[in-house]
């Protein structure tokens, strides 16, 4: 799955992968818990140990895979600090619900990167998948608190980035997003030690 | 100058009991205590000798490092001076004394030294204690707000992004949700608003089913129709790709058939009245007549292109709609079968049923919509323009019932995103009634003993619910099945309802059963004709 030279080893670009990964299971899993696409149109998968719901729908696997491979690239660069998804209301753009996924850099195993020459992390791997499994269960445990999206929804993904960063093909500036009466809810964060996703959910509050 | 002097000495009270509270603090004056260079203990020793410039100014510099460490919690706690002073009682001489005490671990440990004692009380009856806590409190206030509005500014910059930076997107967009689509959800949302108007009804209903069989390989597909349950006490049921005969009154369970390959049965329809004769549609688009008798296929008949998933019987016409959304008239006597073709809908046909005069038979597809197709003149079979087409369920409409005492009256049950009952007058044409039920309607059955319909739902609850009509008031709510109710079938006695549920069990629920007290007058007719019935399966 990742790089992996030597046992408990994981290079920078490992690492990414690891983290665009969670980030594709993620993305799926909130189209297909928040009710976005007829549910038909999803394939179980094992990950993590875990059943989990991937699109079968072309475009908006097209879409993702782009996505994320530019943001792999972006990520091994310590080019971006957040990628939100963003559910939007078909019918009125209004942005109903914003998932955001921080991304910390952190300096992974000194001294073993020191003797690679180059940065690497020395967590274990299933370590960092159980980790990644806690997340997944509490994103598929938010409907029970998340309201109803009753309207035809699209999602979208913004991508935070440093201001040095170059902007490739096809790709634009975007305006920030507001949601109105937001709550936020923390979920659990999980670190490869090299680098630390924090998945916050905010999302408007119906009174 | 009395005025300062006043608020002096409020200052130097407050003063005084501030660095109580801060215990880390004041250690750490201790412990370079040789020289006085630091302002927060030099403040200390004047404030013995009540120097008021300098006890304003270790105020000032008390409540600075109280900004900086936010460490409120100690000071909120301490309601009164005193309280503060015995909590930490090493500080006064007199207390030092006792042994045990001065073992035990403090944060203060230069407290056992006299000397260097960092208080002293000069007169509490001077003091006004009440202010000087309000004093002391109101700091806190302040102190208070600085975490909330940092939290503040944190929630505030992940929404706003105040952070330096662009913010990207890909241009090439994911698509919306198709046009039309509702979010499955929407039952689990609003399922908890039911309105539990369960009607008080004299009758016993028991809540637990009477009996579970196994239905392993059941198929859990919505458009199909794989139990029924014949006049003369056999239920039929089609599991996977092979069909089952199961006796209701002796138990006894025959096979019936097995389709060859991959396909499977789709729907299962006894002939009227007591026949062994049981038509079959398959996947392979064909409706099979079988001797059940004999256990001995009679005639196989084409005419669909998809797969044919009801069936209805009207004398010696079966009716079949399928999957290309045609029903198609067999004259199950001729050669020629095929009386009739009609291009009924234009989806998948999933409910089918004749009137119980047989003169009228109407039809629900996945289009949503619901026909009734009067019969032919001098015929069994339908004529090929529609009486009526309604249009008002929003899903596919599978649960279709006829009334059994009141001819005319049809109950029509839709799918996920509509979740009502509408019953019908097919004699002028009125939607009598409409009810939302929270739930997908899979299947709709009259009691023949109760002015009651039952009701077999999906998604969240599985339950059946019976409806006392006309006003359409819930009676009871069956609760049991682990999946969809996928289809229901009375028994030939009327007191047996039988749900087929995805969760592969077929369940018994004695919900119409009558009332000993009243038994008499219905046991002449029907029960006895069952029973009737039942003598003759015995071969």
């Amino acid at each position: 799955m990742s790089q992996q030279q030597t046992k408990n080893c994981i290079t920078l670009r490992g690492s990414a992968q690891i983290i665009c990964e969670y980030l594709k299971f993620a993305i799926n899993s909130v189209l297909f818990q928040r009710g976005l696409y007829p549910p038909e149109t999803f394939k179980a998968e094992q990950q993590y140990g875990i059943t989990l719901l991937i699109s079968e729908d072309a475009q908006i696997k097209n879409f993702l895979t782009n996505l994320l491979t530019q943001s792999e690239e972006w990520i091994i660069n310590k080019k971006v600090s957040k990628l939100s998804l963003i559910i939007i209301n078909v019918a009125n753009k209004e942005v109903l619900e914003c998932w955001d996924f921080n991304v910390q850099y952190e300096d992974g195993d000194v001294a073993l990167s020191k003797e690679k020459n180059e940065t690497v992390g020395s967590k274990d791997l299933k370590k960092i998948q159980q980790e990644i499994r806690d997340v997944m269960l509490q994103v598929a445990a938010t409907i029970s608190y998340l309201p109803f999206l009753d309207c035809r929804c699209s999602f979208d993904v913004l991508v935070h980035a440093k201001t040095d960063c170059d902007i490739p093909d096809k790709w634009a500036e975007a305006k920030p997003v507001e949601i109105a009466n937001a709550q936020n809810v923390q979920l659990k964060t999980f670190s490869t030690s090299l680098h630390k996703m924090e998945t916050v959910v905010s999302y408007k509050l119906v009174d | 100058m009395a005025q300062f002097n006043y608020l002096n000495e409020i200052n130097s009270l407050a003063t005084m009991d501030g660095p109580i509270t801060r215990g880390p603090l004041q250690r750490w004056a201790k412990k370079s205590n040789s020289e006085n260079i630091n302002p927060l203990s030099t403040s200390f020793k004047n404030h013995s000798n009540v120097n008021l410039s300098s006890c304003n100014q270790s105020m000032q510099k008390l409540s600075i490092s109280a900004n900086q460490s936010c460490n409120n919690s100690v000071i909120s706690t301490n309601k009164t001076p005193t309280r503060t002073e015995h909590k930490k009682g090493k500080k006064t001489p007199s207390k030092n004394k006792s042994p045990g005490r001065s073992t035990t671990p403090t944060p203060n440990k230069a407290s056992k030294t006299p000397n260097k004692a960092d208080r002293f009380i000069p007169s509490r009856s001077n003091s006004n204690y009440d202010l000087c806590h309000y004093m002391m409190s109101r700091d806190d206030d302040k102190n208070e707000e600085v975490p909330q509005s940092a939290a503040g500014e944190a929630i505030g910059r992940a929404l706003t992004d105040t952070e330096p930076g662009r913010l990207l997107q890909y241009t090439c967009k994911a698509p919306a949700a198709p046009e039309g689509y509702q979010n499955r959800l929407r039952v689990v949302y609003s399922q908890a608003k039911v309105p539990s108007s369960v009607k008080n009804t004299t009758r016993y209903i028991p809540q637990a089913p009477d009996r579970i069989l196994d239905a392993p390989d059941i198929l859990d597909d919505y458009y199909l129709n794989l139990v029924d349950w014949s006049a003369s006490n056999i239920l039929a049921v089609a599991l996977g790709n092979s069909v089952y005969l199961w006796n209701a009154g002796t138990g006894q369970i025959e096979q019936l058939c097995t389709l060859e390959g991959s396909e499977t049965v789709c729907s299962v329809q006894w002939v009227q009245g007591g026949g062994s004769h049981l038509a079959v549609g398959t996947s392979a688009a064909t409706v099979e007549l079988w001797d059940c008798e004999k256990i001995k296929r009679l005639r196989v008949m084409d005419g669909h292109t998809g797969r044919v998933g009801s069936l209805a019987w009207n004398m010696y016409i079966v009716s079949s709609g399928a999957r290309d959304g045609n029903i198609v008239h067999h004259d199950v006597r001729q050669r020629d079968h095929a009386v009739a073709t009609i291009h009924a809908h234009t989806q998948e046909i999933c409910g089918l049923k004749w009137s119980p005069d047989g003169k009228c038979l109407a039809s629900g597809g996945n289009d949503n919509l619901l026909n009734i197709w009067p019969i032919a003149q001098g015929q069994h079979y339908s004529q090929t323009q529609h009486l009526y087409s309604f249009n008002q369920h929003l899903a596919a409409v599978k649960g279709l019932a006829w009334c059994p005492w009141s001819a005319g009256i049809l109950a029509s049950g839709g799918g996920t995103a509509d979740r009502t009952i509408r019953i019908w007058n097919i004699k002028t044409g009125a939607n009598i009634n409409t009810v939302d039920t929270k739930s997908q309607v899979c299947s709709i059955v009259w009691s023949t003993h109760y002015k009651e319909l039952i009701s077999g739902h999906g998604y969240a609850n599985n339950q059946l619910v019976i409806w006392k009509y006309p006003v359409m008031t819930r009676v009871a709510e069956l609760n049991g099945h682990m999946a969809r109710v996928l289809h229901l079938a009375l028994s030939p006695d009327g007191t047996t309802v039988l749900s087929a549920g995805a969760d592969e069990t077929l369940r018994l629920w004695k919900c119409f059963m009558l009332d000993p007290s009243k038994k008499k007058e219905p046991t002449d007719s029907k029960a006895a004709k069952s029973l009737l019935n039942m003598n003759s399966l015995i071969r």
